[in-house]
């Protein structure tokens, strides 16, 4: 029907989420006919983005310098550390804007069944960097699940001997919800949750 | 072929980009596994967690296909216990027992009435390990694995790690474990009752699992978590 090399891209795209063989095909499609708009830059930047963007050593964060312009970033609060199970949790995070610290990616959540234990994660950095001192408060932004609960527990067990106070990002409500659409969880967790007003 | 019943999630594992291959114990199908479609997304996340009481309804072409599960929350019980490490920790440690000894498709409806009962111990009592350690026990006694602790009755006993048989005294040496009497006949435990408890089912509970995993990090979590109240008698529950 196309030649390789097409054949090729095309199932190369279908390995992306999101995309299936269909949907890849399509894409392929777009980028062929819009060759200098968009085949040609995009594939620049994937391989200008395959060369040069890495792991940060500090953070773990993925950026094309090193250390990541987060940690570079001598306006942001260094004393406080936000510690996140992926880099999307810290791409989420950026979003909202609303926190001005540090990150830790760990690099995903303790799991029995996936056979992640605590070496296959970036604790060891983290307790590291919480050692070195200038550190003041560590947030556990972990998922509201037991993996990422039971990783949250073990991380404040660790960092219960260094000195530092831990939080962990609240849980409950979600901004513009309705008690008639809550699952029963997240509704329990809320009413255990809650905290006097005014 | 389809069937509905009770039960409770053991585990979920992320199948391609938004399926998740779900395993269940089931009150009258014992363990089965199922596909669920959408069960990588946010909203079935809240649902596949360890210990969450579900309506399932299984669904296949063939019996002997993996078929796929559709399933409605009934009791978010994980939820209960996320604030509190030592009570989440049991709800993990259990699941993972069951999912890791249990065969696949054979009913066990006391196993399940146990287990769901624990799950609801764990989440409200304050004295939850000590029904924790004889859960255990219990379990490995429904798989064939428990050790014959029928003679054993206050005092001074001890269980052989070789041959499950009990004895007064340090009968076994090397292969010897201290049974705290509240495994045999019930009535209160202390931290360090509950620790020896978990060092000999913990011993027992690894033969039944060898074939399938080497180690439960989960469980060992949970020990270690409630050695922490045990250390005043200096018993060391790390091999």
């Amino acid at each position: 029907m196309s030649g390789t090399e097409i054949e090729r891209l095309i199932q190369l795209l279908a390995k992306l989420p999101g995309l299936g063989p269909r949907s890849a095909r399509r894409a392929a499609l777009t980028l062929i006919r819009k060759r200098d708009a968009l085949l040609v830059p995009l594939a620049q930047a994937m391989e200008h983005a395959a060369a040069t963007v890495r792991p940060c050593p500090v953070c773990g964060n993925l950026d094309s310098a090193s250390p990541c312009a987060i940690c570079a970033d001598g306006r942001r609060d260094a004393a406080i550390l936000c510690v996140v199970e992926d880099v999307a949790d810290l791409w989420a995070m950026e979003r909202s804007g609303a926190f001005r610290g540090r990150y830790h990616v760990l690099g995903g959540t303790l799991s029995a069944l996936a056979g992640i234990g605590p070496d296959d994660l970036a604790i060891g950095q983290l307790l590291a960097r919480v050692r070195a001192g200038g550190i003041r408060e560590v947030i556990l932004a972990t998922n509201a699940t037991v993996e990422g609960q039971t990783t949250a527990h073990y991380l404040a067990d660790l960092l219960a001997d260094a000195g530092v106070p831990v939080s962990q990002l609240a849980h409950g409500m979600p901004m513009g919800g309705e008690l008639d659409y809550l699952d029963d969880g997240t509704l329990g967790w809320a009413l255990k949750s809650r905290k006097p007003v005014g | 072929m389809d069937w509905t019943d009770t039960a409770i999630v053991l585990s979920a594992r992320r199948h391609g980009e938004t399926s998740a291959v779900v395993h269940l114990f089931t009150a009258e199908h014992g363990r089965h596994a199922g596909l669920v479609r959408g069960g990588a997304g946010r909203r079935a996340r809240s649902v596949l967690q360890p210990g969450n009481e579900v309506q399932a309804t299984w669904r296949a072409r063939l019996s002997e296909q993996l078929g796929w599960f559709t399933l409605e929350m009934t009791n978010a019980r994980a939820a209960t216990v996320l604030d509190e490490p030592a009570r989440l920790a049991a709800f993990a440690a259990a699941a993972e027992i069951l999912d890791a000894a249990l065969p696949e498709r054979e009913p066990h409806a006391a196993a399940y009435t146990a287990f769901r009962d624990l799950l609801v111990v764990v989440a409200a009592q304050p004295d939850w390990p000590a029904d924790y350690a004889r859960w255990e026990l219990a379990l490995l006694r429904e798989l064939g694995f428990a050790p014959d602790l029928s003679g054993a009755g206050g005092g001074n006993w001890s269980v052989s790690t070789r041959t499950g048989q009990a004895e007064v005294g340090n009968a076994f040496g090397l292969h010897s474990l201290a049974v705290p009497q509240f495994l045999v006949t019930g009535g209160p435990a202390s931290d360090d009752d509950v620790a020896a408890a978990l060092k000999v089912t913990g011993a027992f509970l690894l033969r039944a699992v060898h074939d399938q995993r080497v180690a439960l990090p989960g469980r060992t979590r949970l020990v270690e978590r409630l050695a922490r109240g045990a250390t005043k008698s200096g018993i060391n529950l790390r091999p």
